[in-house]
């Protein structure tokens, strides 16, 4: 992919937290997101993958500016975004929006759906009422809702339906990209197969960019183009969605692969060999993060850290042993 | 012996509530067989919790059960005398795991002070009324906690025993849930949705775990869970509830290949498969205050008639081990 065409480009981005101890001393960091270079071509879905605590909704709300980076640069459309204040941020956002992991709870409770929607047009234009409520109505048909939604409140609908709220909301503003965080998360299946399609609908129809980050492998490959795989704050492989699934490099994707179930498929439970838990993020071991559960760990693992490098088919993996 | 270890004969629960009266369980029937693990599956609000705590006699106060019977083991657990009850078969000939093992501890007390807390009262050592706990039971008591600690792979059981929650990591936590829903050496495990809450790595070894322990010691796991592959893993039998009704009861096998209600392949449809389009079920689960009348799935159901509003289907099999409650199931006997 040309650099022309990247709309969202991370170059070594960092985002640490301080901790601190019980004495207000700062104890340590957290190395959330610990260098992470990837790039978003304009219209493309890419998919962030990895277990919890592995940093992938700290990259998504440091690209969304609710943390700053540490390190680093974000460029959106050609612009770095990192270091403007929320002020200089404010017309940045409106073209880069990011979708909480329940949208329901971002919704006020005491606000009807319609004035909850129409809230964004008054924080970042200075359209007419009129033309605010057409383009209300015009985002809520686009999301599936009848009109009649205006007047609710958001205890009065459903899940799936304060989600399809959630998402109007954010397409109300016209964004060229948004971070889906999780859009799935917490949704029947029955449902979360109608909104992963309104998904793809809106795609089509706003011509948009996502990036769309989750834990369920099997919502990323039918969504996404290109995938990463994360673990402990950097991505250990980047590729062709339909190639990382189908032959994945890193010890860390096919372990991980290997845990889902697939109903009516094999079964992972009876040859599941990835042992032990993913080590405390403010304590990384040395060299390779993934050495002390990787099945082909070898002495070089712990002193040299695996670059993310390129192989023969143009998947990107970080490991010594991938080709 | 009846080879029936449970067996669930009509049971209907409602709840009153301040918007009217709630039917969360409509006529559910359900039977558990010795050392089987069965999946109670559904989407969210089917039931499928209200069953578990109805089996366990833990449901809240504004809840009223009716129908035939509940049998554990010919004994029927709805005339039960309450104080019986709460000493031989609560926590300890049936036991529970929770959903969520970061709330299940409470914070201020040692692992080992709340796993000698359970069995102090709920050891099977114990006999009846027996209110102190005397050292010699003590100490057999830690010997099969640290046996189990070891079992589940928890590393150094010893110095285990001396930590507080917090310092457990949720795979760990639950890997004690699960030791300590075995402690009591129950004959049934009723295990609610125990893997949601971890990461897919970590729930592939705790189900593995899970069905090795039943497997081993021949104990009847009924497990709900929301996620079909879960189900898939390690069940040998899966019943499918939807608002509150039992729609379908099948073995494993079957029931993957050959759905045969409606909602089951239609949910089936809902997965996200490697290339398959993605097909939902439009329209959302009912209120239950306001709950469709006879077969409850009728408004969403692409198949339904004016017989399914009407009259509720009879439980009818469709295969060896395989019934159904539908008016026009997808596959006939």
């Amino acid at each position: 992919m040309s650099e022309a065409a990247a709309i969202l480009e991370l170059r070594d981005v960092h985002t640490h937290f301080p901790i601190y101890n019980a004495w207000g001393r700062r104890a340590g960091w957290l190395r959330a997101v610990d260098g992470l270079s990837v790039s978003i071509a304009r219209g493309e879905i890419l998919g962030i993958v990895g277990e919890s605590g592995c940093g992938k909704t700290t990259i998504g709300k440091t690209i969304a500016g609710i943390h700053k980076p540490t390190a680093g640069s974000i460029l959106f459309e050609g612009q770095d975004i990192g270091p403007l204040s929320p002020r200089e941020g404010r017309d940045t956002r409106k073209r880069l929006q990011y979708c909480y992991q329940d949208p329901g709870a971002s919704l006020d409770p005491h606000w009807r759906i319609g004035r909850s929607l129409a809230e964004p047009l008054l924080i970042h234009t200075d359209i007419p009422r009129s033309e605010r409520r057409d383009r209300v109505r015009e985002v809520l048909a686009a999301v599936g809702l009848p009109e009649g939604h205006l007047d609710l409140y958001p205890h009065e609908i459903s899940g799936g339906q304060q989600r399809r709220v959630g998402l109007a909301r954010i397409l109300m503003v016209q964004p060229s990209t948004v971070v889906l965080d999780e859009p799935t998360s917490g949704l029947d299946v029955s449902v979360q197969a109608i909104v992963l399609r309104l998904f793809l609908d809106l795609r089509e129809r706003f011509g948009l960019t996502y990036l769309f980050i989750s834990h369920d492998l099997a919502v990323v490959r039918l969504m996404s183009q290109r995938i990463a795989v994360m673990y402990l704050g950097k991505i250990v492989e980047l590729g062709a969605t339909e190639q990382v699934f189908s032959a994945p490099r890193h010890p860390y994707t096919r372990s991980l692969l290997a845990a889902v179930p697939i109903a009516g498929g094999r079964r992972v439970t009876r040859d599941f060999v990835l042992e032990g838990e993913p080590p405390d993020p403010t304590n990384k071991p040395s060299g390779c993060a993934f050495r002390t559960r990787c099945p082909c760990a070898e002495a070089r693992c712990a002193t040299e850290e695996p670059p993310l490098r390129t192989l023969a088919d143009g998947i990107q993996a970080a490991c010594h042993f991938a080709g | 012996m009846h080879p029936d270890l449970l067996s669930v004969r009509n049971i209907s629960v409602s709840f009153s509530t301040e918007g009217g009266t709630a039917r969360v369980l409509d006529d559910v029937s359900l039977s558990l067989r010795r050392g089987e693990i069965m999946g109670l599956v559904g989407e969210s609000g089917c039931g499928k919790t209200t069953l578990a705590r109805t089996i366990l006699g833990a449901l809240p106060p504004n809840a009223r059960t009716t129908g035939t019977a509940i049998l554990f083991d010919g004994l029927d657990l709805l005339t039960i005398d309450p104080g019986d009850a709460a000493d031989e078969i609560r926590g300890r000939a049936i036991t529970f795991v929770p959903q969520d093992p970061f709330s299940a501890f409470n914070p201020l007390f040692t692992v080992g002070d709340q796993i000698f807390e359970l069995l102090r009262w709920k050891s099977p050592d114990r006999r009846k009324f027996e209110t102190g706990y005397s050292r010699a039971r003590r100490r057999t008591d830690r010997e099969r906690a640290l046996t189990l600690l070891r079992r589940v792979q928890l590393p150094d059981p010893e110095r285990m025993l001396r930590k507080y929650p917090h310092e457990l990591s949720g795979g760990q936590r639950q890997r004690l849930m699960i030791a300590m829903a075995l402690l009591p050496e129950p004959r049934l495990v009723i295990a609610d949705e125990p893997t949601t809450a971890l990461d897919v790595t970590i729930q592939a070894q705790i189900l593995m775990l899970l069905r090795q322990l039943a497997v081993e010691r021949g104990v009847s796991v009924l497990l709900t869970t929301h996620d079909l592959g879960t189900a898939w893993e390690i069940c040998d039998r899966v019943t499918v509830m939807y608002a509150g009704q039992v729609m379908e009861t099948a073995p494993i096998d079957a029931f993957f290949r050959a759905p045969a209600v409606p909602y089951t392949r239609l949910l089936l449809d809902s997965l996200p498969s490697g290339d398959a389009p993605l097909r939902g079920i439009p329209g959302d689960v009912p209120s239950l205050l306001a709950a469709p009348s006879a077969c409850r799935f009728h408004p969403r159901c692409p198949w339904a008639s004016d017989i399914c509003r009407s009259t509720r289907p009879p439980v009818s099999a469709c295969g060896p081990e395989h019934e159904v409650r539908c008016h026009h199931p997808l596959v006939t006997a």
